[in-house]
């Protein structure tokens, strides 16, 4: 039943909304590429799993109201790490979201994360409600990442098998003590396709099937690539997103060692400054985010409500170092011109910018700079805001969730806030709404996610008339 | 109308050898690369066989500028690295990597390269990340997460993550051969490469390449992953005094798999821009391109009662993968004149698999030979899928078949009984693979023609 009413609250908050639209910037509903190719590809649900909650308005209402989901670190004994806290998924139980339990016993936090995530956008596209549809066209494409290490398993197995003396592992000791220790479930759902293999039992997939796992860019280039199939013509529905958690203790160490993570400690809540002169780092959280996308004709076949129009994609490589990236910016430029290309859309069209906006110092002062490159004059006035400062950085499912703030923006005509920036950074100097949530109608919304490895995929989607 | 899309260089790296030479030389004896495992010591495993790659120096394959990041490469992203090089070089290619720091003008702009590479979950290295384990330990040894917050991690190395990030392979190539265009990392266990080669197909069918690196690699030869491997019940634990014998595909008598290592990355290129840059580079390509992409399919199976760890016992997920392709070729069933399956072995992957080819290909399927790689390179996880192409598009090159061994009893219908190599007219094969976790990726390829 509450579903039920939640995607009736959905609706109504689309009606309402459609009925005080301003008219649409003439400029921006040009036919576009996608229009010529009379192809287009569609918003039809979406759901979230996020460290601010487990439905769409909860976790929207936290953002506008600039919530930081951040707190100590829960999922395992952080207190001595350099980074203690953490953005995390709180209260969330999968099975509350899924119909057939014995399949998914087991499973990795992130493909929790992925099936309840999933199973809204299932519902919020009303396809359990549905029953003409084509299984064989229905696919998948995912940035998910690996699933959760058994950790202390795994220590204690590996600590068996050490050679004080060689300083070496004793292969045959290992796989005796592991034998003793490790679990085939836990071990399995590791591996980083588990979450399609749990979504296709779960929804009954059959179509093309992919996870890609292109480090924090890996959901925002599922769901381009998603687009691009659907396009293609190689399905009728998608489900595109990502899932993802590193909150665990060899994430964070990876993490801490690359000196990635704000360390904070004393004010979580205040730790993620994106764009702020005194950001010292990217706070770690997990979850997911789960679209559910379609052909225009299919959408409109089965009387689906369309959420957004997916317009443009794009995706570049870096190709510079693994640890740096360029310091013009040049795979990002890429990537946003390719997009906005590919929707046949000139910077100025742009009303609102979902920003990677990491906290790092590197990551926001060189977006800046591609964002005012391929901009120009106009990245003074188009918003530009980052939700990690209040729901932390989901890593590969980060872009998914942004997302979906993108499709709310342009539903409600509120841009979230980019919070805890209080101090301007000469090298950040547009407009990233701080601190404040902002009314300010979005009729075209661009999300960037950028990858460690110099992965960077831009999305543009539209309001859908 | 899509462009043309052309095999034209081939990198695989494998138990079979390093480069096509090497390795079209032993697939055409046959010869097995399965042995005793020399990486760590199997004893206590009940299988201790697999297919390893033989020694290799990565400084070979990376130019001197980028060597000081040969220190952060797992060799899961060591095996990336040489095939791509590997490829790039059969392909006569000059990429910044190639030309090594002179003023050779480059084949492409970069922007136009892209790459697709598909990546396993890769182990850390156990005693680099052990040797840290232990500074954390009490008394009594075991693991305080106190000690290693506060001391232990300081002991690996501040890069140590990048190691092991499955998008490393990519990244690295990329850099190597400033590579700008797009790119992506498939993690799909054995279907990966296969995907990334269709994903490499798609980039430049929609002109947003002109030539990528595809295919993938992995190295499970590690307690770590081949314990997973063991615990997926489908590796051969009886054969360990036979190893050559010791991967039996689509025979009565299949016992299972055996891990293998590697894989293999090879250029797809339009053929466009590939006879504009060997006209204006006048580079006496060594040879013509080996193969045309002309199909690509992908499907998702369904197997509730094995949560998916095996094909549908039907293979319908496999045959819907393998009649997309031939459906995106615009081909029938009947012109295929060759079939690169997965074929790994499995008691029920191979009925799964013979199957969805009886579902496909019909009363025809006895006359098409079924010639599986993974009888003698093993099955190389994430790279089985860049092997199998690099194979599949020699044969069609030399129209020659590789020899198939270890099936003396072929299930009923299939033409894949143990036979040695020999000449045959081959204008169409079919690759597919199947990962593990229900993904399916099948290839439809053509003898190359003007």
């Amino acid at each position: 039943m509450g579903w039920v009413a939640r995607t009736q609250h959905w609706y109504s908050n689309v009606s309402s909304n459609r009925a005080q639209q301003h008219p649409i910037n003439t400029e921006a509903s040009k036919p576009t590429e996608s229009d010529k190719m009379n192809k287009r590809i569609v918003i039809t649900g979406m759901g979230w799993v996020t460290p601010l909650g487990h439905d769409i308005e909860t976790v929207w209402g936290r953002l506008l109201n600039s919530q930081s989901g951040m707190d100590r670190t829960f999922r395992f004994d952080a207190s001595t790490f350099p980074t203690q806290f953490s953005a995390q998924v709180r209260d969330y139980d999968y099975r509350q979201y899924i119909s057939k339990p014995e399949v998914h016993e087991g499973i990795g936090l992130n493909t929790a994360f992925a099936l309840g995530a999933a199973s809204q956008a299932w519902r919020c596209a009303g396809l359990d409600r549905f029953d003409s549809l084509d299984h064989e066209r229905l696919g998948m494409y995912l940035g998910s990442g690996e699933g959760s290490l058994d950790f202390d398993n795994y220590v204690s197995t590996n600590l068996d098998g050490w050679n004080t003396e060689s300083r070496q592992i004793d292969g045959a000791s290992w796989s005796r003590a592991a034998a003793k220790k490790m679990t085939v479930v836990r071990e399995i759902e590791q591996e980083p396709n588990m979450p399609l293999a749990h979504l296709a039992m779960e929804f009954n997939v059959f179509g093309p099937a992919y996870n890609c796992l292109t480090a924090c860019a890996a959901s925002t280039q599922a769901i381009g690539e998603a687009t691009a199939m659907l396009t293609r013509g190689d399905a009728d529905v998608m489900i595109a997103g990502g899932a993802h958690t590193m909150i665990h203790p060899l994430g964070v160490t990876g993490f801490n060692r690359l000196t990635a993570l704000s360390t904070r400690n004393e004010e979580p809540k205040n730790a993620s400054r994106p764009f702020d002169h005194t950001r010292d780092g990217f706070v770690l959280g997990e979850g997911a985010g789960m679209l559910i996308i379609e052909t225009l004709d299919h959408a409109t076949t089965r009387d689906a409500t369309v959420l957004a129009e997916i317009v443009g994609f794009g995706s570049s490589a870096d190709a510079y170092r693994i640890t740096d990236i360029h310091p013009d910016g040049r795979g990002a430029i890429a990537s946003m011109r390719q997009a906005l290309d590919s929707a046949g859309l000139s910077p100025q069209d742009v009303h609102y910018i979902s920003a990677h906006g990491t906290g790092t110092k590197e990551n926001d002062s060189i977006e800046t700079k591609a964002v005012k490159a391929v901009f120009g004059t106009h990245a003074q006035h188009v918003p530009m805001s980052s939700v990690k400062s209040m729901m932390g950085h989901l890593i590969a499912a980060a872009g998914a969730v942004e997302l979906i703030t993108c499709v709310l923006a342009i539903r409600d005509g509120k841009v979230p806030p980019t919070i805890n920036l209080r101090s301007p950074d000469p090298e950040c100097d547009i407009d990233y709404v701080p601190n404040q949530a902002r009314d300010h109608r979005v009729e075209i919304a661009l999300s960037n996610s950028f990858g460690f490895g110099g992965q960077n995929d831009t999305l543009i989607i539209k309001r859908f008339s | 109308m899509s462009r043309r899309v052309v095999i034209t260089g081939l990198g695989p790296i494998s138990g079979l050898g390093t480069g096509i030479e090497p390795t079209w030389e032993r697939v055409i004896a046959g010869r097995s690369a399965v042995g005793p495992i020399q990486a760590f010591d199997s004893k206590a495993f009940d299988c201790q066989l697999a297919a390893e790659v033989e020694p290799f120096s990565v400084r070979e394959y990376v130019p001197k500028s980028y060597r000081k990041a040969i220190k952060v490469m797992a060799r899961d992203i060591e095996l990336a690295v040489v095939a791509a090089a590997l490829a790039a070089r059969d392909a006569d290619l000059t990429t910044r990597g190639t030309a090594n720091g002179t003023e050779i003008p480059l084949s492409y702009e970069s922007p136009r390269i892209g790459a697709h590479i598909g990546a396993g979950l890769i182990a850390a290295e156990l005693d680099e990340l052990t040797g840290a384990l232990v500074e954390a330990t009490d008394e009594q040894g075991r693991f305080m997460y106190e000690k290693w917050g506060q001391q232990g991690m300081q002991h690996l190395t501040p890069l140590w993550l990048l190691k092991y990030l499955p998008n490393m392979l990519a990244c690295h190539v990329t850099i190597i051969h400033d590579a700008q265009g797009p790119s992506n990392t498939i993690t799909c266990g054995e279907a990966s490469a296969m995907l990334s080669v269709g994903e490499s197909l798609r980039v430049i069918q929609r002109n947003a390449a002109d030539l990528c690196f595809c295919g993938g690699a992995e190295s499970k030869i590690n307690p770590m992953t081949f314990l997973r491997q063991m615990m997926t019940s489908r590796v051969n634990t009886s054969d360990n005094e036979n190893p050559a014998e010791a991967v039996r595909p689509f025979c009565q008598t299949a016992g299972g798999t055996i891990v293998g290592e590697g894989g293999g990355i090879v250029t797809l290129e339009s053929l466009d821009t590939y006879r504009n840059r060997v006209s204006r580079d006048g580079a006496s390509a060594s040879h013509p391109p080996y193969a045309e992409v002309l199909g690509f399919g992908a499907s998702q199976s369904v197997n509730i009662a094995a949560r998916n760890l095996e094909p549908d016992p039907e293979g319908r997920g496999i045959a819907l993968a393998i009649r997309l392709a031939l459906r995106d070729a615009g081909m029938e069933p009947d012109q295929i004149d060759l079939i690169v399956p997965f074929g790994i072995a499995v008691p029920s992957y191979d009925r799964a698999e013979a199957s969805a080819l009886r579902s496909v290909f019909g009363e025809r399927l006895a006359d098409v030979p079924v010639v599986s790689i993974k009888s003698m390179a093993g099955n190389c996880g994430a790279g089985a899928g860049g092997l199998d192409v690099c194979v599949a598009a020699k044969a069609l090159a030399q129209q020659t078949l590789p020899a198939t061994i270890n099936c003396k009893q072929p299930l009923s219908g299939l033409q894949a009984g143990t036979a040695p190599s020999r000449s045959a007219s081959i204008n169409y094969a079919v690759a597919y693979n199947y990962g593990l976790g229900g993904q399916n990726a099948a290839l439809v390829l053509k003898r190359f023609e003007q």
